[in-house]
């Protein structure tokens, strides 16, 4: 069952990827050359989106922040369910033990700050950088994947099948892995796309107040910066970037909920009426 | 005049027909018992009387109730026969009460939204109509998670007869409870039947309980009604072949060999479990006693009943036999060995289990062949897996093919043979069958009976059978033991138990489940 929001969602998504991957290759113009010049000129048969004030290509800038900003969130959820699930998965192998308590304590602890202030963190020890974005989303993602591991593997635990392994003299650790994990999965693949979004809109607010990818790096966040105080002389410097912002988080947001419909129909009739 | 007159009601889904002419008569006053198997339409029968099918499906056929025709009734108009002409009552009491709102303004509601009743007279009415249903001890401000299943259902049933229909639905109304507590409800409806002159359709899988409380039965396969008729004509002189081969399968015994082996496979010595209470806001509760003290010993090939109500620390005991829980104090031998929560895999090969339910039992993610051999991780030196998994599932009845498909392919009984296929893959000694017929129906469980007695004596394993359903365990053991609040209140010869109880707790469970009467299918 496809639906609409899947199809448009993926097209988005896969929109973004493609012109990422592709920045690697070719770009319509060198994003580190500048030329003073040719700034701020509105999108033309050249340029096709403009040119920024120091006179760099618009849509080159978007090309490779896109792969900045897929990085990043990529990167992050990647941490993020590489530390979650199994930190996730062990509490509720643990259920009721002191563990379990240790661990979901511990993620209450991270939640409770949010990524911007471990970036600021970060960067207070270490300097600004892109691995500052990329380890402060990524931890925030920790709790996220952990909490939504425990609460589906807990429900999990106390059907008969996983009994039947547990009499067949599998431990905790073998079930979580030939049992819980792959019928959470599902439910991981459509919590990291959202977590995907996420990612794209933290790393662009990091960027923003210059915790994030440092110049001459292009990314979404800066280029939005840059253009604010110039919005009233050349508005497409602003319009763009925060354009690639949107649509890109429109693009996974719907394609989460369409793999949501895909793998759980029954959630759809619910949501149909 | 007749209460209910159902006309050649056809329901389909797209091409599919559900229901074929069903043509059913009821007078005021009278119950008629709606019997079939799984899928039979009894259910949708009861759904298209209320005009409460899913979107999609399209019904014919003209039902009047009391000289109204309701087909031709807008939906609005339905509503407000709904409740007030027909009342309905559900299997499951857990779900059919909304589990935010106290049971008083659940009643009341019913009371509100047919009569212009304030909220203040319609709780009063709430009050009467739960004291008429038995629960005069339980405030209008009870939550339904702090009743008691049958004191739910009695609220499910406060709510269908708040308005005093002339009509009452009863869908598996008893199924998901206890036997004790399936009597109370019984002796409730026929009582609340008697004193209303309510008409009562009964639907039910159960042909005993039909036999005890209908007057008129119709017996439906396959969404047609087969055989209709007064409930001595139906029971004892059947025309269908269906309706023959139901009641054949309800009194079937399994044939078994019963042999005399010392050699005791499993010894239970005053097994004590109980769990911590309750979390409070200083310090727990007391805890909670669930297993007293139970000793017994189960011999080689022997076929052990433990019966027992829903809390009696039945599952409990099951659980520490099976090496998942640790007792507190006491002794689980398996041969010599003690079996505890860390017991070694060589100790746990010796025990098997089939659970209740053939839905939860089987990761839908694994093929068969996965499913059917994941106890060889118990063993050190599995034989190849494909030909084992082939070889056990013939045995219990499958096609040695079926192991490449997954679970979802095969119905409610195939799965459970599946599930006797991996107890038995290793082997063991014992098989714990935890309550493994009680979702099947009459004719699937009479061939599962008979499968596991052929098996057990075809490999000489133990089966230690716990269920609540009296008469299966009567059909497939040879001692049985009564389980009540975590202690065995008697034990004995299976024969000699039925027959001549000695505790007073044996009695009550054998006067309060149903019978079907003498001569039925001979």
């Amino acid at each position: 069952m496809i639906s609409r929001n899947l199809i448009l969602g993926g097209v988005l998504s896969g929109l973004f990827a493609v012109l990422a991957v592709l920045s690697f290759v070719w770009t319509p113009f060198d994003v580190e050359t500048l030329s003073i010049p040719d700034r701020m000129l509105r999108p033309s048969g050249t340029h096709w989106l403009g040119t920024d004030q120091l006179g760099r290509d618009i849509f080159s800038m978007l090309m490779v922040g896109a792969r900045t900003s897929l990085a990043v969130a990529l990167a992050s959820v990647v941490i993020g369910m590489g530390v979650g699930v199994p930190l996730g998965l062990t509490a509720a192998a643990r259920r009721d033990g002191l563990l379990d308590d240790v661990i979901m304590r511990g993620n209450d602890l991270i939640f409770a700050f949010p990524s911007i202030l471990i970036a600021i963190l970060f960067t207070a020890l270490v300097g600004p950088s892109v691995w500052n974005a990329i380890l402060a989303i990524g931890i925030f993602n920790i709790p996220v994947f952990a909490r939504l591991s425990r609460g589906a593997a807990l429900s999990l635990w106390s059907r008969e099948y996983i009994m039947a392994a547990r009499v067949a003299g599998k431990g905790a650790a073998r079930i979580s892995a030939e049992h819980i994990l792959p019928n959470i999965a599902n439910l991981l693949i459509v919590q990291g796309t959202i977590q995907f979004s996420v990612g794209i809109l933290v790393e662009a607010a990091l960027s923003y107040v210059g915790l994030g990818a440092q110049p001459p790096l292009p990314s979404w966040g800066r280029m939005l910066a840059d253009a604010q105080t110039l919005i009233s002389l050349a508005p497409h410097m602003a319009l763009f970037p925060g354009l690639a912002i949107v649509l890109s988080v429109l693009g996974l947001n719907l394609m989460g909920d369409g793999l949501r419909d895909v793998f759980d129909p029954k959630l759809k009739r619910g949501r149909a009426r | 005049m007749s209460l209910l007159s159902v006309q050649n009601l056809s329901v389909q889904i797209g091409s599919v027909q559900i229901l074929r002419d069903v043509s059913l008569e009821m007078a005021p006053g009278q119950v008629l018992g709606l019997v079939g198997e799984s899928g039979s339409g009894k259910s949708m029968t009861a759904l298209a009387i209320m005009r409460l099918l899913a979107e999609g499906m399209q019904a014919s056929g003209s039902i009047v109730l009391q000289g109204e025709v309701l087909d031709t009734l807008s939906e609005r108009q339905m509503c407000m026969r709904r409740g007030r002409n027909v009342g309905m009552v559900f299997q499951e009491p857990m779900t059919a009460l909304n589990p935010l709102h106290t049971i008083g303004d659940q009643v009341a509601e019913t009371v509100r939204l047919h009569t212009k009743t304030g909220r203040r007279a319609a709780l009063v009415r709430a009050r009467e109509v739960l004291d008429r249903v038995g629960l005069e001890h339980i405030g209008l401000n009870r939550f339904p998670h702090e009743l008691s299943g049958g004191q739910r259902q009695r609220v499910v049933i406060a709510c269908a007869i708040a308005l005093a229909p002339k009509l009452l639905i009863a869908d598996e109304p008893t199924t998901a409870l206890d036997v004790t507590t399936q009597g109370e409800i019984l002796e409730l409806l026929r009582r609340l039947v008697r004193e209303d002159g309510m008409g009562l359709i009964l639907i039910t899988h159960d042909l005993a309980v039909v036999a005890e409380m209908a007057d008129e039965i119709a017996v439906m396969q396959t969404g047609r009604v087969v055989e209709r008729g007064s409930v001595d004509d139906v029971l004892l002189r059947p025309q269908h072949d269906y309706t023959r081969a139901l009641l054949a399968a309800s009194v079937h015994q399994p044939v078994r060999q019963v042999r005399l082996e010392s050699e005791t496979v499993l010894q239970v010595r005053d097994v004590r479990r109980s769990y911590p209470g309750a979390r409070r806001l200083i310090g727990r509760a007391p805890p909670v006693q669930a297993v007293r003290g139970i000793s017994f010993d189960l011999k080689r090939g022997e076929n052990l009943g433990l019966v027992g109500e829903s809390g009696s620390g039945k599952s409990t005991l099951a659980r520490a036999l099976l090496g998942l829980e640790p007792v507190q104090s006491g002794e689980i031998r398996l041969g010599e060995y003690l079996m505890d929560a860390d017991a070694s895999r060589a100790l746990r090969r010796r025990i098997g289990v089939v659970f209740q339910d053939p839905f939860g039992s089987f990761d839908p993610r694994w093929t068969v062949e996965r499913l059917v051999a994941e106890p060889f991780h118990l063993l050190d030196n599995p034989p190849p897996r494909r030909a084992a998994v082939e070889e056990v599932l013939v045995s219990v009845g499958m096609k040695a093919s079926d192991a490449d498909r997954h679970i979802h392919a095969f119905s409610g009984g195939q799965r459970q043979r599946i599930a006797i296929a991996r107890a038995l893959i290793i082997r063991p000694d014992i098989i714990l069958l935890d309550e493994a017929v009680s979702a099947l129906d009459v004719q699937v469980r009479a061939q599962i009976l008979d499968l596991l007695a052929e098996l057990s004596a075809k490999y000489e394993v133990s089966y230690l059978f716990i269920s609540h359903d009296l008469s299966v365990v009567r059909a497939i053991t040879d001692r049985v033991m009564v389980m009540q609040l975590g202690q065995i209140v008697e034990s004995g010869e299976t024969e000699q138990v039925f027959t001549a109880p000695q505790a007073d707790y044996t009695r009550q469970l054998l006067a309060a489940t149903p019978r079907l009467p003498e001569g039925v299918a001979n």
